[in-house]
């Protein structure tokens, strides 16, 4: 059975740290674009917090939620991209080859939650944050769309050992950088397609909701509505 | 046909081509300095990073995809119109069917462009053709933008050849009339056009098919481009209704460029005798049926969204008519309707002067219409936390500026290279009851229907 791979979050446990967003930016060699770009709107996280403020003072309540790629079944990213550099793996991932990609940002236009990112100039890291690239994981040129992989470099890494080792991946042994980032154990990743996954388990949960649901993009990363209210 | 007529029909139709002035050399030489730093602009954005722009996240489509839209939008003027005045014959139509089928070419030259300036990667840009690649890869004939592709170089093949063919007598005329390297030049140009009875059977039989088949194909362009924003489920950009509404402000914008471009011929080139305020008027009287389609399509589209109270489409919707780009939206209203409407439906007031006025009315409102459908929507889609705001840099206003520039350059040296009003379907459209060369001044020609 092909893997399906699916996310977890549970926002009762989030405390919006940012740890998360950090080790995205370090796995992923995901360049810092410095103040004056990031207020013109050029800032990159293929993981963003939200921040949201619900209720009316004083009765008020703080949430976040961390957004990354929905890694959506039917993703609108996909279609629109006139040379297929975004495309569907056969695990469910919406994968982006960098190589293909020539720029047009119909991707990031179609995507509902804006977790594509363009590169607008060539990629610079202040010192010494050149020297902790990750050899894993390419540099995007300046002029093509980049986006959260799931850690692929990680699930490809695991499936390599698991294979040489003549076994399965099991439960819980990938690790995104955001999941092992997590201080609070907020996310979960895993196989979808495994009833028995804590990723399913959770997913299943009551509390399990999917971000803009209604519009049909079948996303791959469940969120677990908050019940507590501290 | 009288002899009179035809020669002064020669000699005020060639003149343009056979004489020049300094002020010609000038203002090409004024044009082509801003079409060149355009280009410079566009060299400068490629070497540095296409972050010189002002695009930034969520708003990844600004100005280029305006001025990509509104440039196809202005094509639709020549071709289409002349297309469809051909085919009911109206008498009106000879004189202005070429100047109008030149603004097409030039314009979807222009717009084609835009697509590989806005591209980050524009030397990759042959990767949206679909040619024997040695990696065996096709480009994704599910995106629209591939759709644009193939519509934008099937309407620009059949326009030029809706443009060229009607022009071959009228190279001959001029390979005739000529000696030296024109005579050769035409000569060439010519096709070995002799006016032979089984000639002009041909060139009629072709301009009939062109005329039949290029419709369509003008339609399905429009209809195309506004795929590009309907089919992304993005809020106000997800509608049935774009197709026709792009294509009617297609034509809307079309038909003023085309009486701009007509009233600035008439001024310069001293063709009063040809282009006569009945053309105008005409012209005009489209322009205000153009202009109360436009209003009817963006009533309906307000209305429904207004209320259906879907709460993403209703903060676009905010934000635009009431936020802060209220100003562009009020602008665009006061342009496209108030004053097109107000100076057309008045007699009185749809003069040459005042057609000219309501048609500058109108490309100003036409392109704050496409930038008001592309910027608000991408700024305020789903999720609050990540909405934007935009503003333009000057890299995207020079390479726009430029573009003007580059159009008014192209019409320049086209009128200076080929008759721009068609000199042989003026001599067939003059009726042999007006024998006299006083006759043709008049405007009693004009309402003729066929020769």
């Amino acid at each position: 059975m092909p893997k399906k791979w699916g996310l977890a979050v549970d926002l009762d446990r989030c405390t919006g740290c940012g740890a998360c967003v950090t080790a995205c930016h370090a796995e992923n060699n995901i360049p810092t674009v410095g103040p004056a770009q990031a207020a013109r709107g050029r800032a990159m996280h293929w993981l963003r917090v939200e921040r949201y403020w619900e209720g009316d003072f004083p009765d008020v309540r703080l949430k976040f939620r961390p957004v990354m790629c929905q890694q959506c079944d039917a993703a609108p990213c996909e279609p629109v991209c006139p040379t297929y550099a975004s495309h569907h793996t056969d695990e469910g991932l919406n994968a982006q080859v960098y190589n293909r990609c020539i720029g047009t940002r119909y991707c990031a236009n179609a995507c509902p939650y804006n977790v594509r990112f363009f590169d607008f100039f060539h990629p610079r890291w202040p010192k010494p944050l050149h020297l902790q690239l990750n050899p894993d994981v390419s540099i995007r040129e300046v002029g093509v769309m980049e986006k959260c992989t799931f850690c692929i470099q990680r699930i490809t890494a695991a499936q390599i050992d698991a294979k040489a080792n003549k076994r399965e991946v099991a439960d819980g042994e990938i690790k995104p950088a955001c999941v092992q980032g997590c201080a609070a154990k907020a996310m979960v990743f895993g196989d979808l397609n495994d009833p028995e996954s804590e990723v399913s388990r959770l997913a299943r949960q009551s509390r399990g909701t999917k971000l803009l649901e209604d519009l049909g993009t079948l996303p791959n990363v469940s969120y677990l509505e908050r019940q507590s209210h501290a | 046909m009288s002899d009179a007529y035809t020669r002064q029909l020669n000699d005020d139709l060639l003149r343009p081509l056979l004489q020049t002035s300094w002020r010609f050399y000038l203002l090409v030489a004024v044009l082509g300095s801003i079409v060149a730093t355009g280009l410079g602009t566009w060299a400068w954005q490629m070497w540095n990073g296409f972050g010189v722009t002002g695009i930034n996240n969520p708003i990844f489509w600004a100005f280029y995809i305006t001025n990509f839209v509104f440039w196809i939008g202005i094509s639709h003027a020549g071709t289409l119109i002349s297309a469809i005045l051909r085919l009911v014959n109206a008498g009106w139509r000879r004189p202005v069917t070429r100047c109008a089928e030149v603004i097409t070419a030039f314009a979807l030259m222009i717009g084609a462009l835009f697509p590989i300036i806005h591209l980050g990667r524009p030397w990759l840009f042959f990767w949206l053709m679909p040619y024997p690649s040695e990696r065996l890869i096709w480009p994704n004939f599910r995106s629209p933008l591939v759709w644009d592709f193939f519509a934008i170089t099937t309407y620009l093949t059949g326009s030029v050849l809706f443009l060229v063919l009607p022009m071959i007598p009228d190279f001959a005329l001029v390979r005739d009339k000529t000696t030296g390297w024109r005579h050769r030049v035409y000569g060439a140009l010519a096709l070995g056009w002799t006016g032979t009875p089984k000639q002009w059977h041909r060139l009629e039989s072709a301009m009939s098919i062109m005329a039949i088949a290029i419709i369509p194909v003008a339609v399905s362009v429009h209809t195309i481009v506004s795929f590009d924003f309907s089919m992304a489920p993005v809020p106000m950009w997800h509608s049935t209704m774009f197709g026709p509404y792009f294509v009617a402000g297609a034509i809307f914008s079309g038909i003023a460029g085309l009486i701009i471009a007509m009233a600035a011929l008439r001024k310069f080139l001293h063709l009063e005798a040809y282009l006569h305020p009945l053309h105008f008027q005409n012209l005009g009287k489209l322009l205000l049926l153009m202009s109360l389609l436009w209003a009817y399509f963006v009533f309906a589209e307000r209305l429904t969204i207004w209320y259906g109270n879907e709460p993403s489409e209703i903060a676009v919707m905010n934000v635009t008519q009431r936020g802060s780009f209220a100003p562009l939206y009020w602008t665009m209203v006061v342009c496209n309707f108030v004053i097109p409407f107000t100076i057309l439906s008045i007699r009185k007031l749809r003069t040459i002067t005042g057609c000219v006025i309501a048609s500058f009315g109108v490309l100003i409102g036409m392109w704050l219409e496409r930038f008001l459908i592309v910027v608000p929507s991408l700024g305020h889609k789903y999720l609050p936390y990540s909405w934007g705001v935009y503003r333009p840099r000057p890299v995207e206003i020079m390479i726009t500026i430029s573009t003007f520039a580059a159009m008014t350059l192209l019409y320049v040296l086209f009128s200076k290279l080929v008759p721009i009003i068609s000199i042989w379907e003026m001599k067939a459209g003059q009726h042999p009851a007006h024998a006299s060369s006083e006759a043709v001044a008049h405007d009693a020609v004009l309402g003729e229907t066929r020769a």
